[in-house]
């Protein structure tokens, strides 16, 4: 006959030290319904799934959960969450599972762009000047090529503009026709808007790869820029 | 902003709900008139951090309006689930750049079959990192669909999309409004 667990012996350290830094996260509240994983398209995938993981989390089977790369397949989507009864964070664990693994080991896709997003202000890693350049050339070509939009504005780091714009690094690198759109959109309507010089991107693979110092860094830069340099009292996620 | 508890002066906006309100205000007129006779359908992909992880469903329902209007109510074939409920592409999170591309297409088949069942040739994708995800698993499993970005769509029915900004449109709208 199988032997019951004896939860008093368990030694259970890493939900003890996510629960320091998320308190609300409520692991010890699951009761095992599986909403969360029918409803994830992660399920599955390295044998692993949300319910799986919580309770192997609170089993204290901590080598296998941090071991597990089924943390850089879940998307942190919070589909889990919002479905669970119990509202157990199932992303917060993801999060720090990321957080734990040493810098230099996670993924180097995402160790890459967050590194040169610290360094240049964009995952792409295109640093202020090649992004002036590019969007600037783009425009003079719509000015020039394109009927209707002779007066076609774009600027960065235009002073006391009322709009303050991100873009993904991805347009202005790879497909930079795909921002005169936008542009055209923003010259009907008459918006009075700029790019920022600093941490430009929309993106913020820090935040993906659970590095809290960089992407606290990024928000920071990008906070003051905006509020103290530039003085614009709106800023516009473009995606 | 709100995790580091950063105090910032700005209002943060999403350019979803500045086209809706510039629909509303009349400051951008554009209507489905394009799409009359063509009859191409659409569908949309709700980017979780703007759906159910924005806490309300203001942005998508938002989205649904500009869509809705640019392309004709008929011509647009929502996704079931959707909205906060809608499922991940898969891509987000830093997947698409975490090195398991196995895993992320087997994650994104749930999305590819969802997206196929609506029948639509376009799919809008207002997140960079939705749409490579969506790309990608359309060329994987064999999809019948393009992806766009929400501008393209709305510039087209402006009627000031120019021939080198339709990358990603299908042979059927490649001529539209030129």
């Amino acid at each position: 006959m199988a032997e019951a667990i004896k939860i008093d012996e368990l030694d259970i350290e890493f939900k003890d030290e996510v629960l320091s830094k998320v308190p609300d996260a409520n692991f010890d509240l699951c009761l095992t319904c599986g909403t969360c994983t029918g409803g994830c398209p992660a399920s599955e995938q390295f044998g692993m799934d949300p319910r799986k993981l919580i309770r192997m989390l609170n089993l204290g089977m901590d080598d296998e959960v941090l071991k597990t790369d089924w943390k850089w397949v879940c998307s942190m989507c919070a589909r889990c969450v919002s479905a669970c009864p119990m509202k157990i964070n199932v992303p917060a664990l993801i999060f720090n599972l990321r957080a734990n693994v040493p810098r230099e080991k996670r993924p180097k896709g995402i160790l890459g762009s967050c590194d040169q997003h610290i360094r240049t202000g964009s995952a792409m890693g295109a640093a202020k000047d090649d992004f002036e350049f590019t969007v600037l050339d783009v425009a003079e070509e719509i000015r020039e090529d394109h009927p209707g939009f002779e007066e076609l504005q774009v600027s960065v780091d235009r002073v006391g503009a009322t709009m303050v714009l991100n873009q993904n690094s991805r347009e202005p690198v790879t497909e930079p026709e795909e921002m005169g759109p936008l542009w055209k959109i923003l010259h009907t309507v008459g918006a009075d808007w700029t790019y920022p010089s600093v941490m430009w991107a929309g993106e913020n693979y820090c935040m993906f790869m659970a590095d809290n110092e960089g992407w606290k860094y990024i928000i920071e830069e990008f906070v003051h820029h905006v509020d103290n340099n530039l003085k614009s009292p709106v800023v516009v996620n473009t995606e | 902003m709100r995790k580091f508890k950063i105090p910032h002066k700005f209002e943060l906006v999403t350019i979803i709900e500045l086209y809706a309100q510039w629909i509303k205000e009349g400051k951008l007129k554009v209507n489905s008139d394009w799409n009359k006779d063509i009859k191409a359908k659409f569908t949309v992909q709700d980017p979780c951090n703007i759906g159910r992880k924005s806490g309300s469903n203001k942005i998508v329902d938002d989205l649904r309006f500009v869509i809705k209007t640019v392309v004709g109510e008929e011509n647009f074939i929502d996704t079931v689930p959707n909205r906060d409920n809608n499922y991940c592409c898969g891509g987000g999170g830093g997947a698409l750049q975490a090195g398991f591309p196995d895993q992320r297409r087997a994650y994104g088949r749930t999305k590819f079959n969802q997206l196929a069942v609506t029948g639509a040739n376009y799919v809008i994708a207002p997140c960079h990192n939705c749409h490579g995800q969506i790309e990608d698993i359309g060329e994987h499993y064999g999809g019948n669909y393009h992806v766009v970005h929400l501008w393209t769509i709305i510039t087209l029915a402006m009627g000031v999309l120019a021939d080198t900004e339709r990358t990603y449109l299908g042979p059927d709208l490649a001529e539209v409004g030129l």
